[in-house]
């Protein structure tokens, strides 16, 4: 098909899709006027109920908790996904990263920019877990905290080089962490069913509203959580980075 | 309000459609296709809110600034942000891989199955 037409086509296609969202969404209820019974319900319910000062982690972690299950196993087979979609192919080897290569000295980094990766990476790193641990007190949680943490390898690249990052991550130790991470979701689910109640039970002591240790369960998910999406998005850095840095098509 | 509010939504969706479709390089693809997705995280939020509503945290305060939004809405769209960002990096890998097959990311140009 060629441009204009499909052009002409999207035009058509866009203002039938426009004209039904419009019908749509104009049977919304207005702007800010109220929000559902159930929301109301949980915000009234859940800081009581499961000693939590983050509805928002108690809805995702508890009330929900085997949506967020998935969604967790949709993440690691998104990782997996990539990982084998971008693994060196028959044609393609590893080869030294360019800033290895025999003939070429690069100038280490300067100090300045050495020290500002420093710095930038662990304050990543420690704005990570407190995300992480902190998820059912404030805002945050696993999964923003994990990418906090993943994060800072980035850092380290941008103010390094290819060969001190890849000291950051072994590639067998950031897929456990990517497995550990999503099975110890169902583990802690399995513990509601060995303490004779449904998957994915809150039956860890709850611990006092607005402590650390805190919403039972919770912190325990988020934890996992944390794990996983850190490990996960470490070996998603570590395998875009591969590509531009070390794996190169064979010369025949 | 409601029409503004309700209208980025329509807007931001259909824009993103748009680039998708009129799209000249794979990336710029992945990027706009991210655009469109992020209007449903908006119209989540949308559903969510409360006219002078606060977040849905509930750390000891005095007196609460008036009703809480809705945290259902901000556990989905969080989801959504999840499920975004898992969708784009396997489409960027996939575009890593044509650029390497093809030696172009245009998509006018891709011809499959040519050898």
């Amino acid at each position: 098909m060629s441009r204009s037409a499909r052009l002409m086509f999207f035009a058509a296609a866009a203002a039938a899709l426009a004209a039904t969202l419009g019908v749509g969404l104009s049977g919304l209820p207005s702007f800010g006027s109220q929000i559902s019974a159930y929301a109301r319900m949980l915000n009234e319910l859940a800081p009581a109920q499961r000693h939590v000062t983050d509805v928002v982690s108690a809805i995702s972690f508890d009330y929900r908790g085997i949506d967020t299950l998935f969604e967790e196993f949709i993440l690691l087979s998104a990782v997996t996904g990539i990982s084998v979609l971008l693994r060196p192919l028959s044609d393609e080897s590893r080869q030294l990263p360019e800033d290895k290569a025999p003939d070429r000295t690069i100038p280490p980094p300067s100090p300045a920019v050495w020290l500002l990766a420093v710095f930038l990476g662990s304050l990543l790193v420690l704005t990570g877990i407190e995300t992480v641990t902190h998820g059912q007190l404030t805002p945050g949680g696993g999964f923003q905290g994990g990418v906090i943490v993943a994060s800072a390898v980035y850092v380290a690249y941008l103010g390094t080089n290819y060969v001190t990052v890849e000291r950051f991550q072994p590639g067998a130790l950031l897929e456990a962490t990517d497995g550990v991470g999503a099975s110890g979701y169902v583990v802690i689910g399995l513990l509601g069913l060995l303490a004779g109640a449904d998957f994915l039970s809150n039956v860890v002591g709850l611990g006092g509203t607005g402590n650390l240790i805190s919403g039972g369960t919770i912190p325990l998910l988020n934890l996992v959580v944390g794990v996983e999406v850190a490990g996960g998005f470490a070996i998603l850095a570590s395998e875009f980075l591969d590509q531009t840095a070390v794996i190169r098509t064979r010369r025949r | 309000m409601s029409v503004l509010a309700y209208g980025v939504v329509a807007w931001l969706f259909l824009i993103g459609i748009y680039g998708v479709v009129s799209s000249r390089n794979l990336i710029h693809l992945v990027v706009c296709l991210s655009v469109s997705q992020s209007a449903t995280d908006i119209l989540l939020l949308e559903i969510g809110y409360r006219a002078g509503g606060h977040a849905p945290v509930f750390v000891d305060l005095p007196a609460h600034p008036g009703p809480a939004v809705d945290a259902v809405m901000q556990a989905l769209a969080l989801t959504d942000v999840v499920i975004g960002a898992a969708v784009t990096g396997l489409l960027l890998a996939l575009a890593v891989q044509v650029h390497k097959r093809a030696g172009t990311l245009d998509p006018d140009k891709l011809r499959a199955t040519r050898d």
